[in-house]
């Protein structure tokens, strides 16, 4: 099957917030990235942490911008995070067109 | 459990749940510590240093470390498959215009087996959630002040990879032996905390 997401494409991520662990972090969701980078398949973390067996599956490095983090900052200067995360968290920024 | 780590309720607590495992039969005794012991083994910030100057004086080592960390390090004879599961290692490399600087938010993510136990302040609350909001300020606490024009990207190991940071080569070292270099290389240069 091919991969759900590539580099360049846009993401967003979810927003839900799990009543389990999860690998999401809390100030990364419901935000809109760039995928730079992809990290082999691993099993999700938040099935295996309820003891489920679980597939492997895309792991993709998230390019954010800090503004669309947390805002702008107050000395105005930007800086980005890249957050390594399932594929399972992430959604096509634009759902209507095609993120390739 | 270390004898050394004899203080405090978690401490006793582990003893407990050890002891019962021992007497269940479910973990010989003494297993804990060798287990322990044969994932810590080795493990330096040594390992990093040397890898930052391998990367300073071979160009093409350097190109296939930012590649793939994991397999160019198997050239110096380390290895990423010492822990419980094989962990990918990714090594960014700083530029005149780029700095990295590295952080696990979730909880304390860290190359262990390959470069050793990671600082007390890695792990603390104030590095974790301060350093992906306000980088640069974090960064001048730590004595390190980038020109306004570096910019500066953190990575969260928030899932299965290992992060390391390449250094700048700092200036009027064309002389030194690799060996000489790899003695200028920190655990914070290792972590985007230091310059070097």
């Amino acid at each position: 099957m091919a991969d759900r997401f590539a580099p360049g494409d846009r993401v967003r991520t979810r927003t839900a917030d799990p009543p389990g662990h999860t690998r999401l972090p809390r100030y990364a969701r419901g935000v809109c990235g760039e995928i730079v980078g992809t990290c082999g398949r691993h099993p999700l973390a938040d099935e295996r942490a309820q003891g489920l067996d679980s597939a492997p599956r895309p792991v993709h490095q998230v390019r954010f911008r800090a503004a669309d983090l947390f805002g702008p900052g107050e000395d105005g200067r930007d800086h980005a995070v890249v957050v390594e995360l399932w594929e399972d968290y992430l959604e096509p920024a634009d759902p209507e067109g095609d993120p390739r | 459990m270390s004898t050394t780590h004899d203080d405090g309720p978690l401490a006793a607590r582990v003893r407990h749940v050890e002891t019962l495992l021992e007497e269940r039969g479910w973990l010989a005794d003494g297993e804990l510590d060798e287990r322990i012991d044969a994932f810590a083994a080795g493990g330096s910030p040594a390992n990093g240093a040397a890898i930052v100057a391998r990367a300073w004086v071979d160009p093409g080592f350097r190109e296939r470390l930012l590649a793939d960390a994991s397999t160019a390090i198997e050239e110096l004879g380390m290895s990423m498959a010492a822990g419980l599961q094989v962990q990918p290692l990714v090594a960014v490399a700083n530029t005149a215009d780029e700095h990295h600087v590295v952080v696990c938010t979730l909880c304390s993510c860290y190359p262990v087996s390959l470069l050793g136990p990671s600082p007390t302040w890695y792990k603390s609350e104030a590095y974790r959630s301060r350093v992906v909001r306000d980088p640069r300020g974090v960064l001048r606490e730590f004595g390190l002040e980038l020109p306004d024009a570096v910019r500066i990207t953190v990575w969260d190991a928030s899932a299965e990879t290992r992060y390391m940071v390449v250094p700048r080569r700092p200036e009027g070292t064309d002389g030194l032996s690799e060996q000489e270099l790899a003695a200028l290389v920190t655990r914070k240069g290792l972590i985007g905390t230091a310059a070097v």
